[in-house]
């Protein structure tokens, strides 16, 4: 089912913050709740959950915080995630499983093993990462509503 | 599988209230890597981890995992049962390792979740 007129565009914009394990996952609760209510399937919900999630967790553990916005239209689920961190130097390298610079207080809590980027990119249809050392990442994941993209 | 028949064959101790003990299993993931049971776990399956920090709960509920088990007797943080009770996640604490766990649910019937080549 697709509840989405032409034209509409539905927006959560939320702040993440730094360091904040305790918080960490609330934006993407959200996220898969405020989807859940507008009658997406639950296949969807759990995929932007997925991605959101390991998004958020990004922003928490390297970005210094930033913002996770949810926006869905008639198409599509986009989840972008913005931070002003340190960048990620190595795309290619970070989007391989297993390699990971984070430190291991976050291993110890079950992330930062080197999968966060590689799981958003098997969660959704469409990845770009903008990224520049020094100066931050912008992640724009979307899921398409019709399914087009498989798993 | 009954959640109230695997929490008997783990002699589990269940740590929240008003849990329905009926809710069907037939598949389970064990890990204390979130990041894989967030590649991997299917929707519908037991989560079972060493692990007992609040994100455990956030990651069974993102991946729609209706039940968590914590092995070696790990006893969760408040936050982590404060949570748990928001999102209507039941879970136990077994005194057994991760690897007889396992075995037990193994035996009992309960599915390995299938991962791919890649």
């Amino acid at each position: 089912m697709n509840p989405m007129r032409p034209g509409k565009t539905i927006l959560v914009q939320r702040e993440v913050k730094p360091l904040d394990f305790l918080s960490a996952g609330e934006t993407a609760s959200e996220f898969k709740e405020t989807l859940k209510s507008l009658g997406i399937s639950a296949d969807l919900c759990r995929k932007t959950s997925i991605v959101a999630y390991e998004a958020e967790m990004n922003a928490v553990i390297h970005g210094g915080g930033g913002e996770i916005i949810l926006k869905l239209d008639e198409k599509s689920i986009t989840i972008v995630a913005k931070d002003q961190g340190p960048g990620i130097e190595n795309v290619n390298l970070a989007m391989q499983e297993g390699y990971s610079t984070a430190p291991d207080f976050v291993r110890e809590m079950g992330f930062g093993a080197g999968m966060g980027l590689p799981n958003i990119k098997k969660y959704s249809d469409e990845l770009n990462i903008e990224t520049e050392p020094g100066k931050g990442t912008t992640l724009r994941a979307l899921i398409f509503l019709d399914g087009s993209g498989g798993e | 599988m009954r959640l109230g028949d695997i929490m008997n064959l783990l002699e589990a101790e269940l740590l929240n209230q008003r849990v329905d003990l009926d809710i069907e299993l037939e598949s389970a993931f064990a890990a204390d890597l979130m990041s894989d049971v967030l590649a991997l776990a299917r929707p519908g399956s037991l989560m079972i981890t060493g692990l007992t920090n609040i994100q455990i709960m956030r990651t069974a509920s993102m991946i729609d995992m209706p039940a968590v088990v914590f092995v070696r007797g790990k006893k969760p943080p408040l936050e982590t049962i404060e949570l748990a009770g928001k999102l209507g996640i039941p879970f136990m604490i077994t005194y057994k390792t991760m690897f007889e766990t396992c075995g037990l649910l193994y035996e009992a019937g309960i599915s390995p979740i299938h991962c791919e080549k890649r």
